[in-house]
């Protein structure tokens, strides 16, 4: 009673509410499925659920934890060959996206102050119809016959396409590497260009005039003075790319055809195909220790950015 | 490239290439993101059952969309799941911010930030797979809840609420802190302050964040997914399952009555904040007039 009426005084101070009720959401909500994650990771399948890794027998509390998950892991090389090629695919759509997006937002800042807003609101209309059938459009695009098909067959970039491998044969584009890609920078491209374009449109453009009356030629003043300035930017958009295509599910799963090997779809099939909780839960772990480290910088980011914007 | 360098001029390249491929750039970025949307919407009125195949106008498409019982259920449910879930999300978001604006230090707030911010990114097979796990766990144990809509809104609660908190957060940071500030001075209790001062301030941010929350609850495949039960599938698990076979003409009459929704709502909404801004610096303009 005494703990429930402090509990009370203390909600009734605005700042425990505030702080409060958020946090202890987030933790019951976000932290402890993590931890339970981490234990099913652990734990063996049973026959219909997993066992609790905590039993009692004679008597006597027992703790099993089976490494078995992870050994598997280590020696069926297509789970190791799978998180490659999904680093490999979030790199490739980083880099793509940051070759489109740079210019993309450095046109963007310097366009005239009165049509910034309309070119700002025309990349984020986009983001407001649904995710799910700008992916599917693309499936019609490249098909045979689609727009960008056609458009493709006609420049002849198929061969060349074809020639590196990222497609099986010339006019097939469907189910490649290629559609995989497209379809990841399409869907991620406004996440780059939005950061970016807020760090150039901040940018003191006196300092690129300083650099021309010393002598500095345009490209010069670009490379030296814009790009260093913009590496915040460059931080924050390339993250917001690389880390949700590590694991990304829907557009492999609708582009990429059976041959791209991602791991979220390694870890849909263990769950939904396979029923293997442990096995998905385990995938989930090491999912979570290779974006760990990009994730912290995105954080440590967000968090400067916070604190410059007081 | 090289020709445009030699001009002394502070933009990157001489004034008119510079113009014009700074103008060309821009348009094939454009270009690239709306096509599928056209593309979407123009074959949604293609009479052919194949695909990429223009054999005239049609609205057929829309006709068996009328009747067709699976999308048109998916579609109620996934309106009221991204109506709790706007709302709801607006609401901890909103707290979030506060929390994260106006208290610069308390216990665990590295943690709290990090926690709100990583749902952003953090991909949504681990957010589902994780939440299902525990909510599983929890079930076993005390034998709810039952998975089917509830706990769909408890996944897109946690997506909705990272993004709330962004868009009320970046709005919280630009107030000036002195109008609260005179407020309290002239005696408003804290709760006054907030609903007097500082909630009209920010009511455009919190419009926009209940907007982007209700348009990705609505839109979510992932989460939905590993969170729903039988009887509650969504509109995006339908498309998706669909989509997944093959092209298919009635997920493109769907895409289309969705992207004109949206659409005419974002030009409503876009009028609606214009219009609350300009009334806003008219009062503001008339209350200096009428103190001066």
């Amino acid at each position: 009673m005494n703990a429930l009426t402090t509990l009370v005084a203390m909600l009734r101070r605005g700042r425990t509410a505030v702080i409060g009720v958020p946090f202890v959401w987030l933790v019951v909500f976000f932290l402890v499925p993590f931890l339970v994650v981490l234990k099913i990771s652990v734990s063996e399948m049973g026959t219909v659920s997993v066992n609790d890794i905590l039993s009692v027998k004679d008597g006597v509390l027992q703790l099993t934890l089976r490494g078995t998950s992870y050994a598997f892991l280590t020696q069926d090389s297509l789970y190791f060959q799978t998180y490659l090629s999904s680093i490999k695919y979030a790199a490739i759509t980083t880099f793509f996206c940051l070759l489109i997006g740079y210019p993309f937002s450095y046109f963007m800042a310097r366009a005239k102050a009165t049509i910034q807003p309309a070119l700002l609101m025309l990349v984020m209309l986009p983001f407001w119809t649904s995710f799910l059938l700008r992916v599917y459009a693309w499936k019609g695009l490249l098909d045979e016959n689609g727009w960008v098909w056609q458009l493709l067959f006609w420049l002849h970039l198929d061969q060349g396409l074809a020639t590196i491998g990222v497609i099986g044969a010339p006019g097939k584009f469907m189910n490649t590497p290629f559609s995989l890609v497209i379809g990841m920078v399409y869907t991620y491209l406004p996440f780059m260009i939005l950061p970016l374009y807020s760090n150039l449109a901040k940018m003191d453009l006196r300092l690129l005039e300083a650099a021309s009356d010393l002598g500095a030629t345009p490209w010069k003043a670009f490379w030296l003075i814009t790009v260093p300035l913009s590496k915040a930017g460059i931080i924050a958009g390339s993250m917001l790319v690389f880390i949700p295509c590590i694991g990304e599910f829907v557009i492999p799963e609708l582009l990429g055809g059976p041959q791209t090997l991602m791991i979220g779809r390694v870890l849909w099939d263990e769950f939904f195909s396979n029923n293997d909780w442990p096995m998905a839960s385990t995938v989930a772990v090491v999912m979570i220790l290779l974006i760990i480290v990009p994730l912290a910088v995105f954080n440590r980011y967000q968090a400067e950015a916070q604190e410059n914007a007081k | 490239m090289s020709g445009p360098a030699t001009h002394k001029k502070s933009t990157l390249f001489g004034a008119g290439f510079a113009r014009v491929f700074g103008r060309g750039w821009l348009a094939g970025g454009y270009i690239f993101l709306y096509l599928p949307i056209v593309a979407l919407v123009v074959y949604s009125f293609n009479d052919s059952p194949i695909p990429n195949l223009w054999k005239g106008f049609t609205l057929k498409w829309y006709v068996k969309l009328a009747s067709d019982d699976e999308m048109l259920g998916g579609l109620w449910l996934s309106l009221k799941i991204a109506f709790f879930t706007a709302t709801s999300s607006l609401v901890l978001g909103t707290l979030a911010a506060f929390a994260l604006v106006k208290y610069r230090r308390f216990f665990g707030r590295t943690l709290f930030s990090g926690m709100v911010n990583a749902p952003l990114v953090m991909p949504e097979v681990i957010i589902g797979l994780s939440l299902l796990l525990m909510l599983v766990s929890v079930q076993k144990a005390l034998g709810f809840p039952e998975r089917g809509a509830m706990t769909i809104w408890f996944g897109h609660l946690l997506l909705g609420m990272a993004y709330a908190t962004v868009v009320v957060q970046a709005r919280l940071q630009g107030l000036n802190p002195q109008l609260e500030e005179a407020a309290m001075d002239l005696g408003a209790k804290p709760f006054q302050v907030f609903t007097l001062v500082t909630l009209p301030m920010i009511s455009q941010a919190l419009m926009s964040a209940w907007l982007l929350t209700f348009t990705l609850s609505l839109d979510d495949v992932v989460l939905s997914a590993f969170l729903n039960g039988p009887g509650s599938t969504t509109m995006p698990l339908v498309i998706f399952s669909r989509a997944r076979l093959g092209l298919n003409p009635s997920v493109n009459a769907v895409a289309t009555v969705i992207i004109t929704l949206v659409a005419i709502g974002t030009v409503v909404a876009s009028y609606l904040i214009a219009r609350a801004e300009r009334e806003r610096a008219n009062a503001i303009a008339q209350a200096q007039r009428d103190d001066g």
